[in-house]
């Protein structure tokens, strides 16, 4: 029997468009971290870049993290009352902040407010021609486009990492002098004798990889939206792939900290 | 100056394409000289922009192959690709300008990008274009900014701003008014005469296409209806020939002639 009507050929389609995807997106990958020559432009572009994944995101960065610090403190004061280790507090504030939380809440907010939007980017220039325009320029629209924002996730992200366990650190800290009459000295003292050169190298690796992948799906299908299904369907088709680029990029996030941390721990 | 290529600038081979298995080019060829006006003109929808993505490689026929100088656009590498659109201009039929950059700096992309020229140079070569179609005022407007009209014109200024040998022109006088549409006709001739371009020009108006192309190729339905220069298809006998020119539906007799019959009956 020929034709896609069986249950068995609609799956088989799904499972080889899904392959043929993410070949595409594999190739798309190569050719933007594909090594080039840097001109002074691309620098500029870098930059402006730069600004719009980096600075713009430090205000909402830095409230989360103060907030997330201060919680973290309430919650741990709770546990470790009970077990009488109350000086551990900064400690455990630290380590879950420069391990796990910071890295991972970084991205998210990240991919939230940056890769919903240079998603839709893409997808607008690309229904709109504007990339075939570039192409037609002599102008490879990877490396004018992609390389330059793809670039400012992978600096930008564990830079806010960098200031989220900062800003935790320190909302963790007010927490447990006013509420708790928890000195500074073993507060600090805490944080600096409990964490490890190896504890910083799992934060810094943890949210490059973050900032990598989730400007990798979310440049991607914008910039592929005329290769997947969504291509002819205007508007609303640019409007359903950032939401996609945001829940698969969110997810893949969760996903490779788990195996990040199976790896390092 | 220039060392122009003695190859054929443009060249179609039976070129067949279909969009999810609707047919929309039916084995079109065609050839264009060197320094030659070529006109493709057709109804709407009849595939005309199909068929210029298909000569620039941005799209990949079915069957048959486009040629370049030469050159099989649909089987070269990415950087031969590149190489060969140096030497050619695109204006597309919607602009398809870079909406985060201004006017000026859209036309000295190409520039800035492919040139170790100085920023005064640059200033003064954009400006000669900006001048040369009349967009010296909205320069510094973005192009969410423009009417219709001066998007097309800002494309083309993009377009010539290298001084390609081969321009490719999408549409230029659709949304312009009769007095700038043949300004923009006269400027392509100019663009020929001075700077030996080559032009393939994309048009619905048959006027402009009797006024300054030295070959016609009629497309209708995705297939070729004729080719030949102006004078020969003004001879030409062929029913769809001269209802195009004569700008007069093909079909009598079918409801929409009855209606529109009647309504001007009831005048
Ligand atoms: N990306 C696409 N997907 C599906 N069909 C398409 C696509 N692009 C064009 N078509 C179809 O191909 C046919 C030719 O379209 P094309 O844009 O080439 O027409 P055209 O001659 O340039 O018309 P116009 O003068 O209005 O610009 C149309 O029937 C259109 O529906
Ligand atoms: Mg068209």
């Amino acid at each position: 029997m020929r034709g896609g009507h069986l249950p068995t050929h609609r799956l088989g389609r799904i499972g080889l468009d899904i392959l043929a995807g993410t070949g595409r997106m594999g190739i798309l990958l190569v050719q933007i971290v594909r090594p080039a020559p840097t001109t002074p432009h691309g620098l500029a572009r870098l930059l402006h870049q730069l600004r719009f994944v980096g600075s713009r995101s430090m205000l909402v960065i830095n409230v989360a993290a103060l907030f997330v610090g201060m919680v973290l403190a309430l919650q741990f004061h709770d546990t470790l009352v009970r077990f009488g280790s109350i000086t551990l507090l900064g400690s455990a504030v630290g380590l879950s902040l420069v391990r796990e939380l910071a890295p991972v809440l970084t991205a998210l907010i990240v991919i939230g407010r940056a890769g919903s939007a240079v998603c839709a980017e893409m997808a607008i220039m690309r229904t709109d021609s504007q990339i075939d325009a570039l192409e037609c320029m002599a102008i490879d629209a990877r490396r004018y486009l992609l390389w330059p924002r793809f670039m400012a996730f992978l600096i930008a992200v564990p830079l806010l990492t960098a200031m989220f366990d900062v800003v935790g650190i320190v909302g963790g800290y007010c927490v447990a002098t006013a509420n708790f009459d928890l000195g500074a000295a073993t507060y600090f003292t805490g944080i600096t004798e409990n964490m490890t050169g190896h504890d910083l190298q799992m934060g810094i690796v943890k949210s490059a990889c973050f900032g990598a992948l989730s400007a990798w799906i979310c440049l991607g299908q914008g910039f592929l939206i005329h290769r997947g299904p969504l291509a002819y369907s205007g508007s609303e088709g640019v409007s359903q792939t950032t939401t996609s680029a945001v829940v698969t990029s969110s997810l893949v996030v969760l996903f490779a900290d788990y195996i990040l941390s199976s790896l390092m721990l | 100056m220039r060392s122009f290529d003695t190859a054929v600038p443009v060249e179609a081979r039976a070129i067949c394409a279909e969009f999810q298995g609707r047919q929309v080019l039916r084995d079109v060829s065609l050839s264009v000289g060197r320094r030659e006006i070529f006109a493709i003109i057709g109804p709407s929808g009849s595939g005309k922009t199909t068929l210029l993505r298909h000569l620039l490689g941005l799209a990949r026929p079915r069957q048959g192959s486009a040629f370049v100088f030469g050159h099989p656009v649909a089987e070269l590498s990415r950087h031969e690709l590149a190489g060969l659109r140096r030497r050619i201009g695109v204006a597309f039929q919607g602009g398809a300008l870079l909406n985060s950059l201004s006017v000026v700096q859209n036309i000295e992309l190409p520039l800035k990008q492919h040139t170790r020229l100085d920023a005064a140079t640059i200033r003064i070569m954009t400006h000669i274009k900006l001048e040369l179609l009349g967009l010296l005022d909205i320069d510094a407007l973005m192009p969410a900014q423009l009417s219709g009209g001066m998007l097309k014109r800002a494309s083309l200024a993009r377009a010539v701003i290298m001084d390609p040998e081969l321009l490719f022109v999408d549409e230029p006088s659709s949304g312009l008014d009769p007095v700038n549409a043949a300004a923009l006709d006269d400027l392509l001739v100019e663009l020929r005469d001075s700077l030996g371009m080559t032009i393939v020009v994309i048009t619905h108006a048959m006027e402009t296409a009797l006024n300054i192309a030295d070959k016609i190729l009629l497309l209708d339905s995705g297939e070729v209806v004729t080719v030949g220069t102006p004078t020969e298809l003004l001879q030409s006998r062929d029913a769809r020939v001269q209802s195009m020119l004569q700008r007069r539906p093909v079909r009598a007799g079918s409801a929409a002639d009855d209606y529109l019959n009647r309504l001007t009956a009831g005048t």
